[in-house]
Order: C-alpha cells, then sequence, then structure tokens
C-alpha cells in the first residue's frame, strides 16, 4: 500500500468510531500493541525522540531501498500515537516518506488525544521520521 | 466543639453553571480544583455587573463611575484583610495571583536584603513559583538556597529544618498546604522558630486559601501570597499580604502610574502602601469579582468546607485503597483534599486520559514540583483534588471508572 492508502485505510477506521472517545483510545492502544517491538538495548537515551512529554524511542533501518521504522513508549496512548506513523509510514523508500504528505491526524482528530501541547510532541516524531528519511536515503545513494 | 452545619452539595453545585455539562456522553467530574476551582454564579454575575453599570479608571476620578469603581475595589482590600485577618488594610497589595506576589517580594525584599552568602531556605514540596524567583534572586545576590527535606510519608523533616536555620538566614519561604501531595504543613511552629533565627518568612498560601482560615495575625507571617482563582474566584488576581513595616522598607517593585505622589524630571517621589506596589491600571474587574468569591467561601464557612472535604477525601480513599496496585503519594498525617496517587504498571498520563474519556478531570504530570516528585523518584502521579461542590457520588463514580480502566490494561 501506498502512504496515502494507508492514510485513507487509517482514516476510515476511526470514522466507523464515530467520535466515541472510549472507543478510539481502546483503538489507539490496540494498534501500539500491534508495533514490533524493540530490545531494552534499543531503548536508550540516544533514541529517544527529542520535545515529547512521554517517552517514544524511534529507530529505523534500510532494508531492500526501503525504511524499516520500529517505536515504543512508556505510555500506551503515546505508543499507539506513534504506532499510526510507523504504520503509515512503514516500508515506504525514504524519498516517499520525505515527501509524503501527512494528513491522517487532523482527520481523525489527532489533537483530542493529545491536546495542544502535546501536538509538539506528535510534531517532534515527524521531524526525527524526517531525520531518519534524509539519513537512509543518502546512505542509499552512497551504496 | 463548635457545630459545623451539614453542606447541601445539590444546591451548592447549583450555584456552578459550569459543573452541569456532560464531557464525551459522561457527567462531568472536575476533580482537578487544586490547579483551579470553578466559579459560582455570584462571581460571574460580579463581572457582568462591573462592566455593564460600574467600570471606570479607578482613583483621582471625580465622576461618579469612577468612584463606584473606586469604591468597590477599595472595599475587595477590606474583605481580603478581614479574609486572612490582617490588621489594616494597607497590608493587602493586589497581585496578578500567588506567583506574581512571590516575585514581589522576592524582587522588592529579596533584592534589597540579601547579601553574598546569605541564605534561603524553601522546602523540597514547594511549587516552582516559590523557587525559581528565590533562585533568580539568590543568583543575582550570591545568596545561597537551603532545602528542608520531605519524609516518605510527604512530610517536611522539621529536625532538618532546624538544622538550616542559622543567624546566616534571612528569608524562609514555604507552602502552607502542597499543591502536590495535600500535606497541611505545620507554619505556625515554622514560622516561630524562622523568627527565633531573625530571619522573615513567606508563606505560600495558594491552596490553602479555599481550605481553612488564614489569620497572618495568629501565625505572625511576614508576608502570604494566595490567588483568587483557586478559591472560587477570577483568575488573574491574588494578593501579597506583608506586614506594614516590610511593605514600607521595602522599595517598589515595578514604576508607572497610581504607585506615585510626584514625577518630575528632577525625581520622583513613590506613594505610601499598598499603591507603591500597584503600578498601572489594575485588574479591577477581577478584583471585584474575587471579593464575591469571599463571600461565597465565608458564607459557606471554612468549617464547613473543610468538614465536607474531609469526607470525601475519607471516602476516596476507602474507594482507592481497594484497588489493586493503587500506590499513595504522600499520606501526611494533616492532609487537605488533594490525592496523588499512581497504579502500579500504568503510567498516569493513560490513566488521565481514559479519565477524561469519561467526563472525569484529574492532572497528571509533576503539579509544578518537579523537585518533590525528583525526591519521590517519580516522574509524575495521577492527582484527584476536591472542591466543596464535589459529591460522595462523584467520588464513586470516579473508583468505579478507575477500577474499569484498569482492567483494559490486563491488570
Ligand atoms: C502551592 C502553589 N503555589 C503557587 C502556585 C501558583 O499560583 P498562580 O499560578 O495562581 O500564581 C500554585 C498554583 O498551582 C500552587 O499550588
Amino acid at each position: 500500500m501506498t502512504i496515502d492508502e494507508q492514510q485513507k485505510q487509517l482514516i476510515a477506521q476511526f470514522q466507523l468510531l464515530d467520535g466515541d472517545m472510549e472507543m478510539a483510545l481502546q483503538y489507539i492502544m490496540e494498534l501500539g500493541e500491534e508495533l514490533p517491538g524493540i530490545t531494552d538495548e534499543e531503548r536508550s537515551d540516544e533514541n529517544i525522540v527529542k520535545g515529547c512529554q512521554s517517552k517514544v524511542w524511534l529507530i529505523a533501518s534500510l532494508e531492500n531501498g526501503k525504511i524499516q521504522f520500529k517505536a515504543d513508549s512508556n505510555t500506551a496512548i503515546t505508543k499507539g500515537l506513534v504506532s499510526m506513523l510507523v504504520k503509515v509510514l512503514n516500508h515506504q523508500r525514504p524519498e516517499d516518506v520525505l515527501s509524503a504528505e501527512i494528513h491522517f491526524p487532523e482527520k481523525i482528530g489527532m489533537n483530542r488525544f493529545i491536546g495542544t501541547q502535546r501536538s509538539n510532541g506528535f510534531a517532534s516524531m515527524i521531524k526525527q521520521i524526517n531525520y531518519y528519511a534524509v539519513a537512509l536515503s543518502t546512505e542509499k545513494s552512497n551504496a | 466543639m463548635t457545630q459545623v452545619a451539614a453542606l447541601d452539595v445539590s444546591t451548592i453545585r447549583k450555584e456552578f453553571p459550569i459543573l452541569n455539562q456532560e464531557v464525551n456522553g459522561y457527567p462531568l467530574v472536575y476533580f482537578d480544583n487544586a490547579a483551579s476551582s470553578q466559579k459560582p454564579k455570584s462571581v460571574i454575575q460580579a463581572l457582568v455587573d462591573y462592566y455593564s453599570k460600574d467600570h471606570s479608571n479607578i482613583h483621582r476620578g471625580l465622576h461618579t463611575l469612577a468612584e463606584r469603581a473606586t469604591s468597590g475595589y477599595e472595599q475587595v482590600r477590606k474583605m481580603a484583610q478581614t479574609f486572612v485577618n490582617a490588621d489594616e488594610p494597607e497590608e493587602i497589595i493586589f497581585t496578578r495571583g500567588t506567583t506574581e506576589s512571590i516575585n514581589l517580594v522576592a524582587q522588592a525584599y529579596g533584592r534589597k536584603v540579601l547579601e553574598e552568602g546569605d541564605e534561603i531556605i524553601l522546602s523540597e514540596m514547594e511549587h516552582h513559583s516559590n523557587i525559581v524567583p528565590w533562585q533568580m534572586v539568590a543568583e543575582e545576590k550570591g545568596a545561597i538556597i537551603k532545602v528542608i527535606p520531605v519524609s516518605n510519608f510527604g512530610e517536611l523533616i522539621l529536625e532538618e529544618y532546624e538544622n538550616l536555620l542559622s543567624e546566616k538566614t534571612k528569608i524562609v519561604a514555604l507552602n502552607y498546604i502542597s499543591n502536590s501531595l495535600g500535606t497541611i504543613n505545620s507554619v505556625q511552629e515554622i514560622i516561630e522558630k524562622a523568627h527565633h533565627a531573625g530571619a522573615k518568612i513567606l508563606i505560600d498560601a495558594a491552596q490553602a486559601a479555599p481550605h481553612l482560615k488564614i489569620d497572618v495575625q495568629e501565625l505572625e507571617a511576614d508576608f502570604l501570597a494566595l490567588s483568587s482563582h483557586k478559591m472560587y474566584g477570577p483568575t488573574g488576581v491574588g494578593i501579597l499580604y506583608g506586614k506594614r513595616e516590610l511593605l514600607e522598607y521595602m522599595d517598589p517593585y515595578q514604576g508607572g502610574g497610581e504607585m506615585i505622589k510626584e514625577v518630575h524630571f528632577s525625581g520622583t517621589t513613590y506613594n505610601d502602601i499598598p499603591y507603591k506596589f500597584e503600578a498601572g491600571t489594575p485588574n479591577i474587574a477581577d478584583v471585584i469579582a474575587f471579593g464575591a468569591a469571599i463571600d461565597f467561601v465565608e458564607r459557606i464557612g471554612h468549617d464547613t468546607i473543610q468538614t465536607h472535604e474531609k469526607e470525601l477525601l475519607e471516602k476516596a480513599m476507602e474507594g482507592l485503597n481497594q484497588i489493586e496496585g493503587f500506590e499513595p503519594v504522600g499520606v501526611a498525617k494533616n492532609k487537605a483534599s488533594v490525592i496523588s496517587f499512581n497504579i502500579n504498571g500504568i503510567h498516569s498520563y493513560d490513566l488521565g486520559m481514559w479519565l477524561d474519556a469519561r467526563g472525569i478531570a484529574v492532572r497528571t504530570g509533576h503539579h509544578c514540583t518537579q523537585p518533590l516528585m525528583d525526591r519521590m523518584g517519580l516522574e509524575g502521579t495521577i492527582r484527584a483534588s476536591f472542591a466543596v461542590y464535589n459529591s460522595p457520588e462523584e467520588i464513586d463514580s470516579f473508583v468505579d471508572s478507575l477500577s474499569q480502566i484498569i482492567k483494559k490494561f490486563g491488570k
């Protein structure tokens, strides 16, 4: 699936929840549980996304020209939120990640789950993903 | 023993229009009172009335509206005087709130008296508002900050306080009630000891004002700060109480209109207290509505409020103690209606979000007391804090919701 198709699917899922806050939280936490786990070693300070109120670890690697994201958080809901980004952007080429227009947070009313203060944290995650994509695209072209 | 009138919560709730609403499909349960309380109709109406009928700039005006606004404003100074039992209305300065009151003392008193090597004593359970202003002045003056430690129960270790006091101590600044733990500190004793060492003391009464009767004369407090918005009044107003001789000794904190007697380019003479510290057009409307909040608290009475809140606290603790993994943070013997806790294995942010999804407003995080969280070895807590309008039914629904939410985490 393309990044846009992934976003579309996520938005459709949230539409089914019909604005019910509890169902949305439940769904977000379930998404978090689907996230591929990270090792204790990877759960290090250097993998922490700066600017988030909760702890978020985000790791990226290149496999067959595509980015493989792994993430974790110390809170179940934040883990679900980062898992949405991973879900949408995983297994895509770095250049596609860089040129992607991430519009699903707005469409699913992300602010209700993170609050305005935490929007900064979410923006930090996107920024970190872009850093990785830039780094990995140079790695790819140097290969 | 004095007879305390029982509180009719359902009648009181009718005075708070904001409580009558649903949040996320559930009736709102507002347990974030330590951050800010809600406002009764009388306070809201006072704002409307003031702007509809009486508004004008105060002091110096000759016309009728100026006179009404001025007398309304000065009337509240007298009410605040009575509220904290100050000796004279001139000892009450209107500020933006506790934070500004503390900054005022740090700048106008601290800067004047502190010399290199002098000491300021704070405690490990202070709100950032009662830490940072002192750090700023300490850095400028080369003064040293000493900290009274907190026990595992969330109480100040007073023996350590006595050890910290010396002839170098110039200022002690301490909260009356901890916003994070609810601990009611033995301020009377602490003030006495500070005075014995020759120090002046500021009491941060932000959390005390809504819960218990403050008496600055009985306490012999040198300075005392509080915020209107935590005691059912509007935001943007608070008071600083200071003993006359101290306020007179202090230099102005800000310059501008109102705080002067005469201004010439050859020199300016300052006004008397309290005006010396009220530069510029003050927050007249909110001061006047603060008067309505004082009325509200005094109409119900601190004794009645305390009895009611104690019942809520006990009921909540009884319910929460049944929950597996419940870890209270701060179990002082003498406590206001604030419960800080964690649930073992679940992040406070997750619980806060889930409680909100059920219409229950609590606060999560460090509550502006990071040094205290460091001391307790915690990132943060969930804090439920109760006010006069909270009901036993709300406690039930909070405890029930919490147990149901915990199940979602597979606990
Ligand atoms: C103990 C304590 N001190 C100071 C403050 C600061 O009050 P304000 O923000 O109204 O200035 C608060 C408010 O959270 C508090 O709880």
